[in-house]
């Protein structure tokens, strides 16, 4: 913008190059990178104290690795601790997922494309659930895994996962089912198609998009949560990895550089799909947000 | 798509003349189709209602607002949490809640928190936004990278975090390098410090979101308002606060609601970095780790219930009111849509 606004006193000039991108002032880059650089500095901490030794942690916390040592990563990554908590937050992210999108879908599609007297009720009664976060439930939600049997077990996180992750879904999907053009519909019944038969062939691909983005957010929600784990899985074995980085530090609280190595190692998947589905996942959490 | 989405319900929200019409407008904008047909094909689609959306119902009733009820009949009960509770001892544990000083000191550090965070993240994040929203060079890469700790998990957030604030940690150690070792302090056990230290992580953590979101905000603000506005003269700085900022209005109190509510039950960055005893001591307890403290980890199944009852009631009179006179203008959207 402050572009636009020089353009009509150095017309000549800038009109003449006609730029891509403008470079703009330098101020504007000086203070985005000191920005980005807060942002990641933190990351690139733990990253880069994973490639150092104790020693050289203890003698210059805030120094660079020299030499930088890998075998921190190694041990991490030839544990089994480390495999099984991968496995655990992948099962658990997955079956999340899978749970979310199905029923999220299925309501969706109801909340969308049928009118029936109670829609605005239901709509509203999901709605609702966003002010709802899992800290005001987790006592009793505890007390009900347990009296379900479902301590120590995967079930025991991912049915409440999908259930606190339904409100997002339905209203990122909703609108998505909304846009499908009636006539489809019409002429997926005129060639014979149920309601149903509808829905499979046309509505679930036609809403792949909001699909993938809701899905996405369950699994990142799902591989970073922490409160619902740490209530319901006591078992080390069933450790999902943000426990299990928890579990780790404090048992080598004095072994800090394996400590960060565990840390930026389970990172990783998040970012990895972070940087994969930027867009969608921002488009996402900005569409959710505004409604 | 999925990011047009978004704008387009930016747009919504945040054109001028009249937001309400706007925000209810996508709700009648395309009715579900509705074929006329007999009584048989009525059953049926009743039928078809049923089995979609039932599973999501059931889960959903289940695991999301039957707990809040469980929490409600359970908080009348000193109960250990094991068999079903007997001992009925009607609000004493609401009056043991309201008299507790840990739990007093708790709400004001939640309030301390909402308030903080408002007021540390809010004009940054504004102000980042729209430095970010020019077209600068490296944009979408930048984007990408302020981002990063808000995907991230709480819990490497909160190790990394107390590994650097450690009193012999990085944040120290770079100070003095720098020649401002006056400026060590020990961040975390520091009760004057440590409530400072967690503001600094919370907004280390979600400043991004809130930058994104005001981005998302401002691209959906046509470029047309502030061509003209500087056509007939206006300064940057005058078309900034003339034209954007009140259009992003919508857009910042929505942010404003979600911090807020996400201040109230604040947990994870406390628990895992104060650890469960230390966050009474250090200032930086919250409801939540007094829940959890003196519900599930003392055993007093019936005690922590009653919490939950009052942080949940607290969030959900702070939210109506939120709803009810801040967002009653351009929020017919997220809570409302549905009724007709």
């Amino acid at each position: 913008m402050a572009t636009l606004l020089e353009a009509p006193t150095k017309s000549s000039q800038t009109l003449r190059r006609a730029p891509k991108v403008a470079w703009g002032s330098p101020m504007t880059y000086v203070i985005a990178f000191l920005f980005v650089g807060i942002c990641i500095a933190p990351v690139l901490y733990i990253i880069v104290g994973g490639f150092r030794t104790n020693a050289q942690i203890t003698n210059s916390p805030s120094g660079l690795p020299s030499p930088w040592v890998i075998d921190n990563y190694v041990s991490v990554l030839v544990s089994d601790v480390f495999w099984r908590q991968v496995a655990n937050s992948a099962v658990a992210g997955i079956l999340t997922t899978v749970g979310v999108v199905a029923l999220g879908l299925m309501v969706s599609f109801v909340l969308a494309r049928y009118d029936f007297k109670l829609n605005g009720a239901m709509y509203s009664l999901f709605a609702a659930g966003l002010m709802f976060p899992m800290t005001v439930a987790i006592t009793p939600l505890y007390i009900l895994i347990r009296d379900l049997g479902l301590m120590n077990t995967v079930g025991g996180i991912v049915l409440p996962q999908i259930a606190f992750a339904l409100p997002t879904t339905i209203i990122i999907l909703v609108p998505f089912l909304r846009a499908i053009p009636k006539e489809i519909e019409e002429a997926a019944s005129i060639d014979g198609a149920s309601r149903i038969g509808f829905f499979f062939r046309m509505v679930v691909p036609l809403s792949l998009p909001g699909v993938i983005t809701v899905g996405i957010l369950a699994f990142v929600a799902s591989w970073n949560s922490y409160m619902l784990p740490l209530f319901i899985l006591n078992d080390e074995l069933s450790y999902t990895l943000p426990l299990g980085v928890q579990a780790f530090a404090s048992q080598y609280s004095v072994d800090t550089a394996r400590v960060l190595a565990f840390t930026s190692l389970s990172m990783i998947p998040a970012l990895i799909f972070f940087s994969l589905f930027e867009r969608r996942i921002v488009g996402g959490l900005t569409g959710a947000v505004k409604g | 798509m999925t990011h047009s989405l978004g704008e387009n319900s930016a747009t919504r929200t945040a054109s001028p003349e009249g937001p309400t019409e706007a925000g209810g407008g996508v709700q009648t904008s395309s009715p579900a189709p509705r074929p006329r047909r007999g009584k048989r094909t009525d059953w049926r689609k009743t039928f078809e209602i049923t089995v979609l959306s039932a599973p999501a119902i059931i889960v959903f009733l289940a695991f999301v607002i039957f707990p809040v009820f469980l929490a409600a009949y359970y908080g009348f009960f000193k109960w250990k949490g094991y068999g079903p509770p007997t001992e009925f001892v009607g609000i004493d544990n609401y009056l043991t809640i309201f008299q507790d000083t840990a739990f007093h000191e708790a709400l004001l550090h939640n309030g301390y928190i909402v308030v903080l965070s408002l007021i540390l993240q809010g004009p940054a994040a504004v102000a980042l936004a729209l430095l970010l929203n020019q077209k600068i060079r490296g944009r979408s890469i930048i984007r990408v990278l302020i981002f990063v700790p808000y995907v991230i998990s709480e819990v490497i957030v909160g190790t990394g975090w107390s590994l650097m604030l450690q009193s012999a940690g990085a944040v120290n150690d770079l100070l003095e390098k720098l020649g401002l070792g006056f400026l060590a302090v020990d961040w975390l056990s520091d009760p004057k410090i440590a409530l400072w230290s967690l503001m600094i992580i919370i907004s280390w953590k979600y400043i991004g979101f809130a930058v994104i979101l005001f981005l998302a905000g401002l691209q959906s603000i046509p470029e047309e308002l502030s061509e003209a506005a500087s056509i007939d003269g206006a300064s940057y700085w005058q078309i900034q606060r003339t034209i954007t900022l009140p259009l992003l209005g919508p857009t910042l109190r929505i942010w404003a609601f979600l911090s807020i509510i996400g201040s109230l039950q604040l947990f994870d960055l406390v628990y895992i970095i104060w650890g469960q005893y230390i966050s009474a001591t250090a200032g930086t307890s919250t409801m939540a780790t007094y829940m959890v403290l003196n519900g599930r980890l003392a055993g007093n199944f019936g005690y922590g219930n009653a919490v939950a009852v009052v942080l949940f009631v607290i969030s959900l009179v702070i939210a109506l009111v939120y709803q009810r006179y801040v967002l009653r203008r351009d929020t017919e959207g997220a809570l409302t849509e549905g009724k007709k």
